[in-house]
């Protein structure tokens, strides 16, 4: 089986794949079936010697996308078959079609050549010609990280969603007298007797 | 007629990406959005592969399909998160009835 059968079974199994995702009613089956899409374009990338980059994508789109999604439908639930169309299926179709045609129509008019050329080593190419991409994608992982945390946060009442606020009763203010203290009252001769009583 | 592999390729980028426009405009639930997010940048992930070894520079493409790849794990990851405190929030996850703007 030649490469080209290759290419055309995992390509032709990621798109039919894809589609089954977007129309199952079950977001979970979507779920599937994006899994296998990853799992069909990782391979396709392997085919085509970009071995580290289907890594990471088998590790991450087949892996990590997965389980955030498993998640999230087990919060927000299952059933999609309710919701309909955004805008008329027509118009979505004929808007997807048209889109298709000019992207073909724009790509195959390039000139297919050395499509499976030697590889020079990704080392080079990402940690010293694209060394600004792995700082954006430190930067992308910290984001990613608050995500995290925004999606696994309980969710807080805010005020104006929350109940009649409870009238506070009036505060009551005990007026404390000067001596209980320790204050002396009364004219300065009382003050003085108060003090000569406490020295003794 | 028979096609090359870049041919191919181009073929599978096209269909992935039609896939995931038709998706994304005829689907109403966020969680959907998210996953016809994830099948649009597929595509561009194996465009890049394909462009840079059409290209002659491979090592490029490939760099930026793992950049790509990062940054497609954060935007589902913040897209979940949002579509997980609307449904608490709103009690749905329907993107025509989150809007609270009157008038």
């Amino acid at each position: 089986m030649g490469s080209g059968t290759v290419y055309s079974v995992l390509l032709l199994g990621a798109i039919v794949c894809a589609y089954r995702a977007m129309t199952a009613t079950r977001i979970l089956t979507s779920t599937i079936y994006l899994a296998c899409v990853s799992v069909a374009v990782a391979m396709t990338l392997y085919s085509m010697r970009a071995y580290q980059v289907a890594v990471i994508e088998l590790s991450v789109g087949a892996g990590l996308v997965t389980v955030l999604l498993v998640y999230a439908i087990s919060v927000v639930g299952d059933d999609a078959s309710d919701l309909g169309s955004v805008i008329p299926k027509p118009i979505a179709v004929a808007l997807t079609v048209l889109a298709v045609v000019l992207l073909g129509w724009m790509g195959f008019s390039l000139t297919g050549k050395n499509v499976l050329g030697a590889v020079p080593p990704l080392v080079k190419s990402l940690w010293e010609q694209r060394v600004l991409d792995v700082w954006i994608q430190m930067v992308l992982i910290f984001a990613g990280v608050l995500g995290i945390l925004g999606l696994l946060a309980e969710g807080k009442r805010s005020k104006s969603h929350a109940g009649p606020r409870e009238v506070e009763a009036p505060r009551t203010v005990k007026v404390v007298p000067p001596t209980a203290c320790g204050f002396p009252t009364g004219t300065p001769r009382q003050a003085e007797e108060h003090r000569e009583e406490v020295r003794a | 007629m028979t096609l090359s592999a870049f041919q191919l390729g181009l073929a599978g980028v096209i269909g992935l990406l039609g896939v995931g426009c038709y998706g994304l405009l005829i689907t109403r639930n966020l969680i959907k959005v998210v996953i016809a997010l994830q099948i649009l940048i597929k595509s561009a992930v194996l465009a890049l592969v394909l462009a840079g070894q059409a290209g002659g520079q491979p090592g490029i493409g490939q760099s930026l399909a793992a950049t790509v790849i990062v940054a497609d794990t954060m935007v589902a990851v913040v897209g979940l998160a949002l579509a997980v405190q609307i449904r608490r929030r709103f009690g749905t996850v329907d993107v025509s009835a989150i809007s609270t703007l009157r008038g």
